[in-house]
């Protein structure tokens, strides 16, 4: 508990003083090895009846070594912060493999190895302490859309459902050691707004708080999220959750997202945080943005004061998060607006009563 | 792309509202969504900048049509731009709303009506949701209606929220309520005054709040007289905006430009909207006939009326439901037909029909309720009371009526409001009613329907089992060839149980009615010698589609099998478990009961459409349409609860127990006593059977009692209460004065009192008797479940249909001779003013309907009670998912 008040003290100092660099991609750095089923498997799940290769987040209780290896080679490139390798650990993804039982150790396996590698560079590196974020993925079912053309109305999962499900894996992540609960991906914001619900409660029961991130995600070029609100909706949406942060993440690269960062920059009252693709995917579904050039945009953003918190998503390396850790390095922190008391409601568009 | 809209007064679509419009609550009630989401399209487009959703209506799972609604307009993009207005008076339909939006919503409404600790409860969950919300000037003590109660709860409700709750004050909006000014009574005059200075002083005192309020209650005592009426709107939002409203439900076609209204208009609106005159009424009524449209009507005077000829008088009487000269004037009009040497006869069949035939008209075009028109038929009957006397001196004959009618509540149940009021309505059209009154057997209704040589039969019922012998009925008129069209009414009835039950029984003409304003246009279809033949075919053929829509949907049915269902069970988690044990086993008896504790527990919604008067009390008084009728009701009403409870009308007396119990499968049962070796007797429940979605469980009552095998000591309680013992004498007193209006409202009471016995038996027993609630300490996840613990499903109802279990509970209870209910053939109880059912105790028991069961169940049921298939198959006729 203790720990986890200095380290929260040092996170919002930390925030203050520089932009604070998210690390890359998890998902290309376990393909390089290669894994077998067996392997994916490892002692544990030798027997389990389905076969789980491809299941990445087991890999946390199956091959530790692996993951933490991946978390330090991002650290020693200089990242400050460290996803867990908890995108699919929720129920309702692991139902794939059949491991539902298995979420609450899942989750806690992936916070401990994220402390275990964030706790060894924040001794070797005193004044730069490094943080775990653990992560909160988006599921693979939309609350607020129906898979159903023909029935509007039908939903393939509820609300309740979706607090359901990140509930254990959200007690699992605080109690095993993370600093901030993120919510990432995010395609619809009723997704979202259970896990906020989900997240709210469990600290409740647990009786304190983590400060929760958030990160949703623009689909295409009409400029919205897969369940069409605009970016600053979304805001409007989210704000209840009272964030340490709120930006986006995935599907474009920093080219395409520039602009929506820049919109919700002016009015959001938190950090705004960005991890952008490595560009847009190639014709064989590669990102082939090179360290350089995305360091340079992202550079450009931080001199332009749109940014508290960076880093990569899909198809990033080290090499990419240490291209992006020099570039904004030095760069002054975007300031906070201050709040506006206003009421502010949305549909798929803000709305703002004055 | 995004618009952002920067209005000084937020414009809040009201059309997608059941309670406010006629229309949306037709298309919902229909299932017809697709237009139903056109009527929100068409809001958005023009210019409403949030839509106000509310599904509050008896015959709706308000819930589900909230989350239904609610996810199509989500698949709509160009309604779901716009934030939603989540309305209603239940949390749990507000809750279920909340769980299906993705923007950022406004709840329509919080108070502390019920109380401060569930005012912070429902909004930490609003802030949890992320929504902001409207909190009514309304606390435990009711709703404000001056200027100092509404500064000090909203300055009360802001301190909790803002400080207390974390609540942001930017995300409160206010509704101080606006009432009806210009009504006559004196104390009404300042409302607007007290509206529009409350929203000052809130907006200068309480930071970043907002103001909103329904603009139309301001002006309802101009019904009928729209100019005037949208005058009035204007000129109190060009105030109260300049105070500080910035939102409002506005019916945007009822507005009009401040400056465009006549200047003489202006000034006397803004005398009575400010209150600046004592005569402000007077002088606005005045001129408000020069400026009303076509239609409408506006308020005479008081006792102006009594100026007018006889005609007048006995007219205006009638429609204005007025029985302080109703003998005088009809004397006098007796005497003016005598001295022109005509007879007693042609005082009923002029001046009194014409006033009734306008009744009529008034009620069929929607500008008259229900409640007015009984108070109507009051008139007319004294009138004609006074009449017969002289008539049969004079052996001149009965009038011409439209029609014979028998009524009769059928063998087995003893409720009749609804039919009464239906023969009111039949009379008050000029049909001849013959009643039969309650519980009467079918021998007796087609006995006296031949001896009367009736036109029509009218059955009704409120209970499950009434509907088998609805069937019997009409098979005796088949197979003795009684061709009288058939009327099927009553609250269990509906068209598909009388296309699909009875009307294959039956050749005649038969006609499902759905409440009284249908009944008048039924009889007068069957009655007409050139259309009945056709109407009577075309109801025939509808019901025929309407069969073989049932057949075909009953295909597709998802059913279970029981064995299966079972395993599906509600899982409670035994281990560990500790039920807290009753204060006392065995039964208590309570005999005549302080009405007056009663009467506070009273819920009033369901009186207001017993009187077929739509919306939910308290919002109903102020309702623009139906507001003004119901505050008279309300008021007979209140003043008839205090004669009851004063002069002791009526008597209340309960019988509650507790049972040491198990549950054993699908059944509970009990022990004689706590050691657990004999027992008392066996409570058999049914099990939901429909395949339920991933997550959701096939529910049975006896799920919430620990099982044999856990060896937990469990425990469960059963209830009777009545409020209704010594109403026989005044409901006699009315029937000889022909006073049904007095006689209904006494009823419908009589009803409420139970019901509201029944509830605070309930607190009673939870925090008492069997005292579980005493020492709560509930997480605030158990208090989102529910705001009390524990549940007291009645046999006959939802969970648990079937009326045959009364049969134990009374005994268990000696229920006869401890409270003096009884049980009819059918189980319908006696007085009919009373309530049953069982008290389970486990924090996680939950109501729920029962819905179709299977045959297998039903042969289970049968050998676990130990009565023959055929037997359980007739009372659980309403639930079988097949044949």
């Amino acid at each position: 508990m203790n720990d986890f008040k200095k380290r929260n003290d040092l996170l919002k100092k930390s925030l203050k003083e520089r932009i604070l660099v998210m690390d890359g991609a998890m998902g290309t750095m376990i393909q390089n090895h290669r894994l077998s089923e067996e392997e994916f498997r490892g002692e544990k799940f030798k027997n389990w009846t389905q076969d789980i290769k491809g299941n990445n987040d087991i890999l946390s209780i199956t091959q530790p070594d692996i993951i933490r290896d991946i978390h330090k080679e991002y650290l020693e490139a200089g990242a400050d912060i460290i996803e867990t390798n908890s995108f699919n650990a929720t129920c309702i993804s692991q139902a794939d493999y059949g491991m539902e039982e298995v979420i609450y150790d899942l989750n806690f396996a992936c916070a401990r190895l994220a402390r275990e590698a964030c706790d060894e560079y924040s001794l070797k590196t005193p004044l730069k302490p490094r943080f775990v974020m653990g992560v909160l993925g988006p599921t693979s079912r939309t609350a607020s859309l129906s898979p159903d053309v023909d029935n509007p109305a039908f939903r393939n999962v509820s609300f309740d459902e979706l607090v359901q499900t990140y509930k254990p894996a959200v007690r699992a992540l605080t109690q095993g050691g993370a600093d901030i609960i993120l919510i990432e991906t995010i395609f619809d914001t009723l997704n979202a707004k259970a896990a906020i619900f989900a997240v709210k409660a469990v600290f409740d029961d647990i009786g304190y708080e983590l400060p929760i991130s958030i990160s949703g995600t623009i689909t295409d070029a009409s400029g919205r999220t897969l369940s069409g609100q605009t970016p600053e909706a979304f805001w409007y949406s989210m704000s209840h959750a009272e964030p340490l942060s709120l930006g986006f993440n995935c599907a474009l690269g920093a080219k395409d997202l520039r602009q929506h960062i820049a919109a919700i920059s002016k009015i959001v009252d938190c950090h705004i945080s960005a991890h952008p693709n490595a560009g847009l995917p190639n014709e064989m579904g590669e990102y082939d943005e090179t360290p350089q050039e995305m360091a340079a945009q992202l550079g450009e953003w931080a001199r332009a004061g749109l940014l508290n918190i960076t880093g990569g998503c899909c198809g990033t390396t080290p090499d990419h998060i240490r291209a992006i850790a020099q570039a904004v390095k030095g760069v002054a922190p975007r300031e906070i607006p201050d709040k506006v008391p206003e009421l502010l409601l949305s549909g798929l568009e803000p709305f703002k009563a004055v | 792309m995004t618009q952002k809209k920067q209005a000084t007064f937020i414009n809040i679509g009201e059309r997608t509202n059941v309670t406010g419009s006629a229309k949306f609550k037709k298309l919902i009630l229909n299932g017809n969504f697709d237009e139903a989401l056109e009527v929100a399209r068409q809001q958005v487009e023009a210019g409403a900048q949030i839509i106000d959703i509310n599904m509050d209506e008896a015959m709706l799972d308000s819930e589900e049509a909230m989350e239904y609604f609610v996810n199509l307009i989500a698949s709509e993009p160009d309604i779901s731009r716009v934030p939603l207005m989540i309305d209603s008076s239940k949390w749990s339909v507000i809750e279920r709303g909340l769980k299906c939006i993705q923007g950022k919503a406004v709840v329509n409404s919080i108070s502390m009506k019920e109380g401060v600790q569930n005012f912070k409860e429902q909004a930490l969950l609003i802030r949890r949701y992320g929504a902001a919300a409207v909190v009514m000037a309304f606390d435990e003590k009711g709703q404000a209606d001056t200027l100092e109660r509404k500064v000090e709860i909203c300055t009360k409700s802001y301190e909790i929220l803002v400080n207390e709750v974390g609540f942001p004050p930017e995300d409160i909006i206010f509704d101080p309520n606006i009432f009806a000014v210009a009504t006559g009574i004196e104390e009404h005059n300042n409302y607007a005054v007290d509206f529009i200075e409350a929203t000052r002083i809130i907006r200068r005192t309480l930071p970043h709040c907002h103001i909103s309020g329904g603009v139309s209650n301001v002006s309802f005592s101009f019904r009928g007289n729209n100019p005037v009426r949208e005058a009035m709107h204007s000129v109190f939002l060009y105030h109260a905006i300049a105070a500080g409203m910035n939102m409002g439900i506005v019916n945007a076609g009822m507005m009009t430009v401040y400056a465009d209204i006549p200047k003489e208009l202006r000034e006397r609106v803004e005398d009575v909207i400010l209150n600046q005159r004592e005569d402000s009424t007077d002088r606005l009524l005045e001129i408000a006939d020069k400026y009303k449209g076509v239609k409408g009507e506006v308020k005479k005077q008081d006792l102006e009326w009594r100026a007018g000829s006889v005609e007048e008088r006995l007219s205006y009487a009638l429609v204005k439901g007025i029985t302080s000269d109703i003998i005088t004037d009809t004397e006098e009009a007796r005497l003016k037909v005598k001295e022109r040497d005509g007879r007693p006869i042609e005082v009923i069949e002029g001046a009194l029909m014409d006033g009734m035939n306008r009744v009529g008209d008034l009620f069929g075009s929607g500008q008259m309720f229900l409640p007015q028109v009984v108070k109507s038929a009051r008139v007319m009957k004294q009138a004609v009371a006074h009449l017969i006397p002289f008539i049969e001196a004079e052996k001149s004959g009965k009038s011409q009526s439209k029609g014979k009618i028998l009524m009769a509540t059928v063998k087995g149940d003893v409720h009749d409001i609804g039919k009464n009021i239906v023969g009111v309505v039949l009379q008050c059209n000029n049909y001849e009613i013959i009643d039969l009154g309650v519980m009467v057997s079918c021998e007796t209704i087609l006995r006296e329907a031949q001896k009367h040589d009736v036109d029509i039969i009218g059955l009704s019922g409120l209970i499950t089992p009434s509907l088998e012998e609805m069937c019997f009925v009409a098979a005796e008129m088949e197979r003795l060839g009684i061709k009288i069209p058939l009327l099927i009414g009553g609250a269990t009835t509906s068209k598909i149980h009388t296309a699909v039950k009875i009307s294959p029984h039956y050749s005649g003409a038969l006609v499902y009615v759905l409440d009284a304003s249908r009944a008048v246009g039924v009889a007068s279809s069957l009655m007409s010698d050139s259309l009945s033949t056709q109407y009577a075919a075309k109801i025939a053929l509808e019901y025929k589609i309407q069969r073989e829509k049932y057949k075909k949907s009953k295909k597709g049915e998802n059913q279970i099998k029981i064995t299966e269902a079972r395993k599906n069970h509600y899982p409670v988690s035994w281990q560990g478990f500790e039920p807290e044990k009753p204060s006392f086993l065995g039964t208590k008896t309570f005999e005549d009961y302080d009405l007056g504790q009663i009467a506070s527990r009273i819920d009033w919604t369901p009186f207001f459409r017993t009187w077929e008067l739509a919306g939910n009390y308290p919002k109903i008084l102020t309702d623009p349409i139906v507001g003004a009728s119901a505050r008279d009701l309300f008021k007979d009403a209140e003043k008839m609860l205090q004669k009851i409870i004063d002069e002791k009308w009526l008597r209340a007396n309960a019988v509650i127990g507790f049972w040491a119990a198990n549950s054993n499968g699908d059944d509970v049962q009990l022990y004689t006593d706590d050691a657990r070796e004999n027992l008392l007797g066996t409570a058999h429940f049914l099990r939901q059977q429909n395949r339920r979605r991933r997550g959701k469980y096939n529910r049975c009552l006896s799920d919430y009692i620990a099982p044999k095998e856990t060896g937990i000591k469990d425990y469960f309680g059963g209830f009777a209460v009545t409020a209704g013992i010594g109403i026989e004498e005044k409901q006699e007193l009315f029937k000889k004065n022909h006073d049904d209006y007095n006689d209904i409202l006494l009823k419908a009471l009589a009803d409420r009192l139970a019901e509201a016995f029944a509830e605070h038996m309930h607190e009673r027993v939870r925090t008492d008797f069997w005292g579980y609630e005493k020492t709560e300490e509930l997480s605030n996840e158990e208090l989102i479940k529910e705001k009390y613990r524990g549940i007291r499903p009645a046999p006959g109802y939802p969970a648990c249909p079937d009326h045959t279990e009364k049969l134990d509970l009374f005994e268990w209870l000696s229920a006869p001779d401890q409270t003096e209910i009884t049980l009819t053939d059918s189980m319908a109880m006696l007085p009919a003013a009373s309530v049953s059912g069982y008290y389970f105790a486990h924090s996680e028991a939950a109501y729920f309907g029962l819905g179709k069961i299977s045959k297998d169940q039903v042969e289970d049921y049968a050998q676990r009670k130990n009565i023959d298939f055929k037997t359980a198959q007739r009372w659980l006729a309403s639930n079988l998912a097949y044949g």
